[in-house]
């Protein structure tokens, strides 16, 4: 890149701290731009620096953005970065695309440590490149001290739908098998424990991965896929909820087949939390005819990110909308969508 | 056999032989708000026979948390120098017209902590602002905060408050026991807070009342076979204490945690909702530790307090109404927008009633 000297990239700037010149549009700015952002993120589409990127696209596209406010920022399995690059990818490859293009757009704290956004922006870039994505556009803006919460991150992204496979709520019918890609909660009860300074094994850590490589695989071996969706914000309850009522058709769920690690069933246990409940970052929950199960476990077994792929359940034409689950010792309660946000119990 | 399959078998027998022991409807009592999510959440109450029937008691800590406390949270909330530290389901708790929850939307400083030492560390942090715990919960939570406030003597620090409302679950039984339409054949005793106060404190129940008790445990299984113990004793027509919970509960209970209680609290006489006053069955910070009673120390102005007469939290806490039977059940009062704290806290019997479907999911009883 001109002017830039890559094998000091991203450790010549002096400035400890970002002010509120490096928003400022000058200088300082051009100086964060090309010392942190550019050396990590370098392709040939940020390279044309225009005041936007121009891309070549073939097939339909997908298009999505999401907004990270996580705190803390850094937490065992990943950081803000990892989650904002991760988020996107997840979103597009849900909707049975193959992420391309992302844009990233930052709101920084004054006073934010540039040691700390320098480590965002590595893991933005590895988790990029593990996707196989470019990030093209960006925008850096710095607010007053105390007026943001470190950083916040925007992504958008597009991507090419995967011609031949039908991802659609719609799809799923009445005797589907419904599968979990893997161990559930491992993000929020990490989030959450970090958050409140509570002691968890070091084994607990956030799932955030990019999902897209085996989402690519799985609907090109099994293109019959009903629909897939990640299971984050309101965890593996809201999706199944949401896709029992877009569907219109019921859910059982096997309380036994449920992938939770012990160390998330722990901190469910003082805190009052269901797994179902809680944020994932790199699993996702798919309906498929029982025909094909096999085939999807298959695929998700040879992945990093579905080794721990089963089934948990089942749709069915009885209770509609519903969603259910089968307790261990035999007993049946809904589970509901969750409402608002989950608070620790008293006792 | 996989360990869910032991569980089911297990789960199987007890569930037949309590069939077999019980030929008349009988009512157990849970008198712990775990107990009763545990009970809903392993699908228990459709699993028993119909003749035998689990009703929510009146150990929610949120639950019998009376509008006047709210209102009096609410009030120090809206002071400009004061920070409020709380458990979180205290936040959605409604006051008489506000809840803290509106209040921090409106801008008041309230942060939700874990423990009440949080709440300390809160101060130490912030010494030109004065912090209130609100300081609720019953003999599991008690200890903590006593804890907590001979923390701050120790450290001598001067900007940590306790608004103080922990109560005593067995008075709280007793009065159930005193109140005539009140039918219940055995009760369920809250294992955690007999982790504390050993058995002892609960020995009336048998011998004042005649009814059986059985300390229990939390999961599914130690439910049923705490289930199973009452319903031998009803069976025999017997009336003792016995222990489901041996693994945790010792007989004595837990003698450190019994001596901070007695070292920073009184017992004094506050009301319950639902409930009302109940003699002897609060806490109240003592004389040697008044400079970190909230009460004594601040002075504000609250509203006047008052229930919502629609609402039958007092009812369902003491087993005498099931949450469908309120005309606010599911119509104005939910988990979203809660007229009555049953529906606040996740042990709260309608919140309980509501997220598990009770009533709703028509496989169910």
């Amino acid at each position: 890149m001109p002017g830039i000297n890559m094998d000091k990239a991203g450790i010549i700037m002096d400035d400890k701290f970002i002010t509120l010149a490096h928003g400022a549009g000058g200088l300082k700015s051009r100086e964060l731009v090309e010392e942190v952002m550019l050396p990590a993120f370098d392709n040939e589409y940020l390279r044309q620096m225009h005041d936007g990127a121009k891309l070549q696209m073939t097939n339909n596209i997908a298009f999505t953005t999401d907004s990270y406010v996580v705190q803390p920022l850094f937490f065992n399995g990943g950081n803000i970065g990892k989650l904002a690059v991760c988020g996107t990818v997840n979103d597009l490859a849900m909707t049975g695309a193959v992420p391309k293009y992302i844009s990233v757009g930052m709101i920084i704290e004054e006073g934010f440590a540039i040691a700390d956004l320098q480590k965002i922006v590595m893991t933005m870039k590895e988790a990029a490149a593990e996707a196989g994505v470019h990030i093209v556009t960006g925008d850096t803006k710095v607010v007053d001290k105390n007026k943001g919460d470190g950083i916040f991150i925007n992504t958008a992204g597009v991507g090419e739908i995967i011609q031949g496979c039908d991802i659609a709520p719609q799809n799923v019918k009445a005797g589907m098998d419904v599968i979990a890609s893997g161990y559930l909660g491992d993000h929020a009860a990490t989030i959450m424990a970090c958050r409140h300074n509570l002691q968890m094994p070091g084994t607990l850590k956030s799932d955030c991965a990019p999902l897209n490589k085996l989402v690519e695989k799985l609907l090109q071996e099994v293109p019959q896929i009903a629909v897939m969706r990640d299971a984050t914000r309101g965890g593996a309850a809201a999706v199944l909820n949401e896709i029992a009522g877009q569907a219109g058709i019921g859910i059982i769920i096997d309380e036994d087949k449920i992938p939770v690690r012990k160390e998330v069933n722990g901190f469910c246990d003082i805190l009052g939390f269901e797994p179902l409940y809680l944020a994932n970052e790199g699993k996702f929950i798919t309906f498929v005819d029982k025909k094909y199960t096999e085939k999807v476990l298959a695929v998700m077994h040879q992945s990093e990110y579905g080794k721990d792929a089963c089934v948990i359940g089942e749709t069915n034409d009885k209770a509609v909308n519903e969603v259910v689950l089968r307790t261990t010792i035999g007993g049946m309660r809904i589970i509901d969508m969750p409402a608002g946000e989950q608070i620790p119990r008293i006792c | 056999m996989t360990k869910a399959e032991e569980s089911r078998k297990a789960a199987e027998n007890l569930l037949k032989k309590i069939d077999e022991l019980i030929d008349r409807p009988v009512r157990f009592m849970e008198v712990c708000g775990t107990h009763t999510v545990s009970i809903f959440r392993s699908g228990i109450r459709q699993l028993l026979p119909e003749k035998v029937e689990l009703v929510s008691g009146p150990g929610c800590p949120v639950c019998v948390t009376p509008n006047d406390y709210m209102d009096m949270a609410i009030a120090y909330a809206k002071q400009k120098d004061i920070i409020i530290a709380t458990f979180g389901d205290m936040l959605k708790v409604p006051g008489t017209s506000s809840s803290l929850n509106a209040m921090k939307t409106a801008g008041a400083d309230i942060r939700i902590v874990y423990s009440p030492l949080d709440a300390l560390q809160i101060a130490r942090d912030n010494p030109a602002k004065k912090i209130v715990f609100l300081g609720v919960g019953f003999e599991t939570t008690a200890p903590l905060s006593a804890a907590t406030i001979q923390a701050a003597g120790n450290e001598n620090i001067n900007n940590f408050f306790v608004l103080a409302a922990h109560k005593w679950t067995n008075t709280a039984l007793e009065a159930l026991l005193n109140d005539k339409d009140i039918k219940v054949d055995g009760f369920l005793l809250p294992g955690h807070v007999c982790v504390i106060t050993g058995e002892e404190p609960f020995a009336f129940v048998a011998e004042k009342y005649k009814k059986p008790a059985v300390v229990a445990g939390f999961d599914a299984l130690d439910i049923l076979q705490a289930v199973y113990m009452l319903a031998k004793q009803v069976k025999n027509k017997e009336a003792k204490i016995e222990n489901a919970y041996k693994r945790v509960v010792k007989a004595e209970g837990n003698i450190i945690a019994k001596q901070a209680i007695e070292a920073v609290f009184d017992k004094s006489t506050p009301s319950w909702r639902g409930l009302g006053e109940i003699p002897l069955s609060g806490m109240q910070i003592n004389d040697k530790y008044s400079k970190y009673d909230v009460l004594k120390q601040i002075a504000v102005e609250k509203e006047v307090s008052k229930e919502n007469p629609a609402c039958c939290c007092g009812d369902v806490l003491k087993g005498l109404k099931k949450p469908i039977d309120c005309p606010l059940f599911k119509k104005i009062c939910t988990p979203d927008k809660p007229a009555g704290a049953c529906m606040v806290s996740v042990e709260g019997t309608c919140h309980a009633w509501y997220k598990y479907g009770q009533g709703r999911y028509h496989y169910g009883r």
